[in-house]
């Protein structure tokens, strides 16, 4: 089977910082990583793999730095990489992203083989909005099952995926076809440590490195700022609350002091609470 | 950039993009809508948060606000749409079909979609629920216009263009988003996000039924199963009125239980920050913050919590935040309301102690005399 994984490198979201004058990110010096929701939805594409035989071809779209990704989902086992990089697709929205990235899968598809099945990680940490994923299954008229925890089975020939399915407050299992888009929920499979000959391998592999026009993106408008119907009007740091916390002093306090100082003044500041506390006394 | 995944920040403002003067197939799309989410014969409460949004945005418009409702034949649908009367809104549209009765992406889309195009919203807004993010983006994609994902705010400028304004980069920034040249304009909303409005006595409005142009057999995915995560659910987490979490100033996976146990003891549901989940110390449901979720309790006690902007995303909605850390410089501090430096595993077990002793029964009879 051919599997394509779109990934993203991100930066390193618990390390952003912000410039306080023109509230843009710094990117200096802030490590990149791999989207770790992206590396969950690897390791199932790779284990499909293993189980199945066939190939997993990793794509992404970004800056030609975006390579460093895509290398180090080859030292994981991935069997080719593809750059989709060009000046044309930046300030791309979800809408734009997913018409590039679609366009760039048609065009996998048509150089190595139909993919069976498109993965990707839920959603990014930087962007955070789950919509290239559905995007991309909707622009390839893909089937689309978004926050899949479990693949329970997979018939290659009977072109059949059976899914689990989070939803709120429960677990859909769905019968579905191929083929279809997955999008991966964080997931108990942790990505694999790559052998030796995976590195070697990705040390030696040339990463295939397409912009617009070799993807077969013909109309330019459709892509970045001008693909894009959302604007950005505003860029601001979340407002400082106006008041710190009121500490409550522990010099020579016992801990069971200041834990009637604190039940003292949860209740004088929510009084209603007192009495609908439920107590769960033993 | 920043909203939508963007490869790199373009200039803010003043690009010629920012004409405002919209196309004419767009200009009669009028009202706002707000999608209810019916699963299982319940409405999920983000549908009336929307609703109280979407009342206001509507006002400011001088248009409708409509409640949108599929689903199976059957009293479930006709109930979400006295809800949606009692929570304002002016109308309703209903698409009843007997395909709609588990959520599936394909029907779903196909259904919204087309009422959509029939109907002609200016503003169309879901919950970011698993199940309003895997509609959106499809609906929105095959509308191609535009959709913010996980707004905290919403306005209507001076023009009547939708101001959606969403954190990025877990929490860092806030960018406020418009979508120019297309509708409608779609957004969505997390729930506990915005206020629960009033619930109203209204049951009475116009009700637009339509026509699902589908049928089962041109459905590919099949529902085969539904297991509900039940009593044992954090589906209450959100919603609860107490809270307790920990974070990693508790230190060992052991010390967990000093937290539930106080949780247990208020009747307060649990949670962590992400370091307990990337550790393995809690399942990943019970994560507060920007890639989990949004509480809005009465009370919100944080133990061991140092309060990064992803986690503060999550929690501000709190009435009454009550911080425990021992690092005094620890951000939590500057946005809970009383904090307390010291080391949570200690303080834990006095606290369920006394509160142990102020909430029992007697007390409670000692206190009333």
């Amino acid at each position: 089977m051919h599997i394509v994984i779109c990934i993203k490198q991100v930066p390193d979201s618990a390390q952003i910082r912000v410039h306080p004058v023109t509230n843009t990110i710094m990117r200096q010096g802030v490590p990149t990583i791999i989207n770790p929701y992206d590396l969950f939805a690897l390791e199932e594409a790779l284990q499909l793999r293993d189980r199945h035989g066939g190939e997993v071809t990793v794509l992404t779209m970004g800056p030609p730095m975006a390579e460093d990704a895509l290398r180090k989902a080859l030292t994981y086992g991935a069997d080719r990489a593809v750059l989709l990089t060009d000046r044309h697709f930046a300030g791309s929205d979800t809408l734009a992203t997913s018409f590039a990235l679609s366009r760039a899968i048609a065009k996998i598809g048509e150089a190595f083989g139909t993919p069976d099945i498109v993965f990707t990680g839920k959603q990014t940490i930087d962007g955070d909005t789950a919509q290239v994923g559905p995007g991309i299954a909707k622009r390839l008229d893909l089937l689309q099952l978004t926050y899949v925890a479990k693949i329970v089975s997979v018939d290659i020939n009977g072109r059949e995926i059976t899914v689990e399915r989070r939803s709120e407050g429960g677990t859909q299992t769905l019968m579905s076809k191929l083929p279809c888009l997955i999008t991966m929920l964080e997931g108990t499979n942790e990505i694999r440590r790559g052998s030796l000959d995976d590195a070697l391998r990705a040390a030696r592999s040339q990463i295939v490195k397409w912009n617009a026009a070799d993807a077969g993106i013909e109309d330019l408008t459709k892509c970045g700022l001008r693909g894009s119907p959302t604007v950005v009007k505003r860029v601001f740091a979340p407002p400082e609350r106006a008041e710190k916390a009121e500490q409550i002093d522990t010099a020579e306090k016992t801990p069971r002091d200041l834990a009637e100082e604190l039940i003292a003044g949860i209740f004088l500041r929510q009084p209603a609470l007192e009495s609908e506390l439920a107590f769960d006394g033993e | 950039m920043l909203s939508t995944n963007r490869e790199s920040p373009p200039p803010a403002a003043g690009r010629a993009a920012m004409k405002k003067e919209l196309p004419d197939q767009f200009k009669d799309h009028r009202h706002v809508w707000v999608f209810m989410e019916l699963e299982r014969d319940q409405v999920h409460p983000v549908s009336f948060e929307l609703l109280g949004e979407g009342r206001k945005l509507a006002d400011k418009l001088g248009v409708q606000l409509a409640g949108v409702v599929l689903g199976p034949p059957g009293e479930a649908t006709w109930f979400a749409i006295a809800e949606a009367f009692a929570y304002g809104a002016d109308l309703a549209y209903l698409v009843e079909a007997p395909l709609l009765a588990d959520y599936r992406n394909e029907p779903f889309t196909k259904a919204l979609t087309d009422l959509v195009t029939n109907y002609k919203p200016e503003i169309l807004l879901l919950g970011a629920t698993t199940l309003g993010r895997d509609l959106a983006g499809s609906v929105a994609t095959t509308l191609l216009t535009g959709l913010t994902a996980d707004c905290t705010e919403l306005d209507v400028d001076a023009d009547g263009s939708l101001a959606a304004t969403r954190p990025t980069f877990g929490g860092s920034l806030l960018c406020t988003i418009y979508t120019l040249n297309c509708r409608p304009q779609m957004a969505t909303v997390r729930p506990r996000v915005m206020a629960m409005p009033p619930r109203g006595n209204n049951k009475i409005g116009r009700v637009i039924q339509h026509k699902v142009s589908m049928i089962e057999e041109e459905i590919v995915t099949k529902v085969l199963g539904f297991l509900s995560d039940g009593q044992s659910a954090t589906a209450n987490l959100a919603y609860a009125d107490v809270v307790v979490a920990g974070g990693l100033g508790l230190g060992a996976v052991e010390n967990v239980k000093l937290m539930k146990k106080l949780a247990r003891t208020i009747g307060a549901d649990y949670g962590c920050s992400r370091p307990l989940v990337q550790k393995g110390w809690m399942p990943a449901d019970r994560q507060i913050g920007q890639t989990g979720k949004t509480i809005r309790p009465k009370l919100y006690i944080a133990a061991g919590i140092s309060g990064a902007i992803q986690h503060r995303v999550g929690v501000e909605g709190a009435d009454l935040i009550l911080a425990i850390n021992t690092d005094p410089n620890a951000p939590i501090f500057d946005f809970a309301h009383l904090g307390v430096v010291t080391d949570a595993i200690r303080l834990l077990p006095s606290l369920t102690e006394l509160f142990t002793h102020r909430l029992s029964p007697h007390s409670r009879d000692k206190l009333a005399n």
